[in-house]
């Protein structure tokens, strides 16, 4: 029984970590521009695919990691330059679909520069599964996990302990206020979604041993993401972080007890049952609406 | 009157005249899945235009409706032509179900709730191979008027064509309605259309109840006329299509969700002749329209229009 439970809760939280990275991309770039950036996901295919391709060409492991997260972090901001930057002072929703268009986009240049297949890395460090009180757990969950604590630590002490992050607070805060006390939002808006891009990026080179990649993986984490960003509050990175690591628990228990079909079920029922009780999510500010 | 009749009028005469220009027999059956497509867009668009509201699950609505016209024949014995008001009512009575929760919730958090609706809908169709035919989908079988089998490309052009033109005259009457101003009101400011006395909560869910049936009239249609169902009608890429054309055409105008849907099923068709280029070109254009026509295509062309005249 713990065996199986230990089973649940590893499995949990290494899927978990990536939907809570990939809420953290959605929080960052939300807090600084209230665009919810539905090509989230592609920045994940994007870090997968690349370091596939790249390491195949015969780049080592680290080396292919660290392009593709520099594909993705030029993608990202091209994305902030050309697409959101012109549409500058559009309605909400338009800069909604403008990303949308761009995870097509993506979608169809990834599947025209690499290939429709489907392609995996190896593990880091061997794929042989750890015996752990009788839960078979793979090394790469290791990886997975701790990379993503990494980044919740770097990230946390980036936004307390350092003045731009501080900016970046700020902006989020009050775009407004910021600029007048000499904060340059436009530079914090690049940062943030470079910053997101390469986040993305890092949770598709790290999960990619595990559950593979191919050039259409994006859509189905951006949904998971942000369903995760909203069951923990949109704007809080805590909130990302919990919420997408109890996305990851919950879908794994009910796959382990109730059913692996209507895991993803089980999983909106219980998001529907938490924003019922708390209409702004777990950490989410209560939105005061100014009349 | 005078706009909303000359909408009408410039629809029912472009349904009226393509044909002419039809090279072969198949341009009916593509026409008729922009009708039909258009119809389900056009019931979004009373959500999210007229009442301002989000749903990221309107394809699921769109599966209860093309699912209806299997199952009912089936397990019911019904003529396939009657599931489609029963698809449509069933819609209906789950939108008005599901909506009293839902639409308290606002904004970003609607989505998630109305996302996760649609998700469930497509786990069951999936899931539930014994009865929906499971991811493979279902047949339907052959729909009978009046002992007149209704077949063919040009049959349904014409029936589409007459439902896109109901449906486009029941929204543009809502918008003037009463209701619809109402509606428009809480698209503005909740809390001043509660002061002047507009029941927000009632208003909101009559509208969310109102797109349920479109896209399950359009479900059915669309069921009906491919003879065939697979969960994909119902599923998240569908919502967010949906979505796309009411915002591409123009959040706020009943004709601009049926150029949005024109367009958002025309141009995949036009750009399959680009092969491997075929996303990133419709990526591309998504993306251009909306950095140039920021209101979408109808508004923003018209704005255009008056300052050219200007």
């Amino acid at each position: 029984m713990t065996a199986e439970l230990l089973q649940f809760l590893v499995s949990g939280l290494t899927v978990g970590a990536v939907y809570a990275l990939v809420a953290l991309g959605f929080t960052l770039i939300y807090n600084a521009s209230d665009v919810v950036n539905f090509a989230q996901g592609e920045f994940v295919m994007l870090g997968g695919m690349v370091t596939v391709f790249a390491s195949a060409a015969g780049l080592a492991l680290p080396l292919a990691a660290l392009l593709a997260i520099a594909v993705a972090v030029l993608v990202g901001l091209a994305l902030h330059r050309f697409a959101i930057e012109p549409a500058r002072g559009a309605s909400a929703v338009t800069l909604i679909i403008i990303t949308i268009g761009a995870s097509i986009f993506l979608r169809g240049v990834a599947q025209i520069v690499f290939d429709k297949r489907f392609h995996q890395l190896p593990a880091f460090t061997g794929a042989e599964p750890i015996m752990l009180l009788g839960a078979a757990i793979l090394p790469q969950s290791f990886f997975v996990i701790g990379g993503a604590v990494a980044v919740f630590i770097a990230l946390f002490v980036f936004l307390e302990r350092t003045l731009l992050g501080k900016a970046v607070l700020a902006t989020a805060a009050n775009r407004l206020a910021a600029r007048l006390v000499g904060v340059d939002t436009s530079f914090v808006l690049a940062l943030s979604f470079g910053l997101s891009a390469a986040i993305g990026a890092l949770a598709g080179i790290l999960i990619t041993p595990i559950t593979l990649t191919s050039f259409d993986v994006g859509t189905l984490l951006a949904l998971k993401g942000f369903a995760a960003a909203m069951l923990g509050g949109m704007g809080s990175p805590l909130g990302a972080v919990v919420g997408g690591l109890a996305l990851g628990l919950l879908e794994s228990f009910a796959a382990g007890t109730i059913s692996s079909a209507y895991k993803d079920a089980v999983a909106f029922l219980v998001i529907l049952a938490v924003l019922f009780a708390r209409p702004a999510g777990l950490f989410g500010r209560r939105s005061v609406e100014r009349v | 009157m005078g706009a909303r009749f000359t909408t009408l009028l410039i629809l029912a005469a472009i349904i009226a005249a393509i044909p002419w220009f039809f090279p072969t027999g198949f341009y009916f059956r593509v026409a008729a899945l922009v009708w039909i497509t258009a119809l389900a867009a056009v019931g979004l668009q009373v959500l999210m235009g007229q009442a301002g509201q989000v749903s990221l699950g309107h394809a699921g609505f769109v599966g209860i409706g093309a699912y209806a016209m299997a199952l009912g024949p089936k397990y019911l014995d019904l003529p396939v032509l009657a599931c489609l008001p029963l698809g449509a009512a069933l819609a209906g009575l789950i939108a008005w179900f599901v909506g009293r929760p839902i639409l308290r919730l606002k904004g970003h958090y609607l989505a998630v709730a109305t996302l996760g609706f649609g998700v469930l809908v497509t786990m069951v169709l999936v899931n539930e191979t014994s009865i929906t035919g499971g991811p493979d989908g279902i047949r339907i079988p052959r729909a009978e008027l009046f002992g007149w089998r209704l077949r063919g490309g040009e049959t349904w052009y014409w029936i589409t064509g007459g439902a896109l033109l109901l449906g486009v005259w029941i929204a543009l009457n809502l918008q003037d309605s009463p209701s619809g101003r109402a509606l428009a009101a809480l698209h503005d400011s909740e809390v001043a259309a509660r002061t002047v006395g507009i029941d927000v909560a009632a208003q909101k869910l009559r509208a969310f109840v109102i797109a349920a049936i479109y896209g399950a009239v359009a479900g059915g249609l669309l069921a009906a006329m491919n003879g065939f169902v697979t969960p994909d009608a119902a599923g998240f890429v569908a919502s967010v299509e949906y979505v796309t054309m009411v915002v591409i055409g123009g959040l706020a105008s009943v004709p601009g969700a049926v150029v949005g849907a024109a367009l958002l099923v025309l141009l995949p068709q036009a750009l399959t002749l680009f092969h491997d280029y075929e996303h990133a070109v419709l990526g591309l254009l998504i993306m251009l329209f909306m950095i140039f026509l920021r209101a979408g295509i109808v508004p923003g062309l018209a704005a255009l229009l008056r300052r050219r005249a200007a």
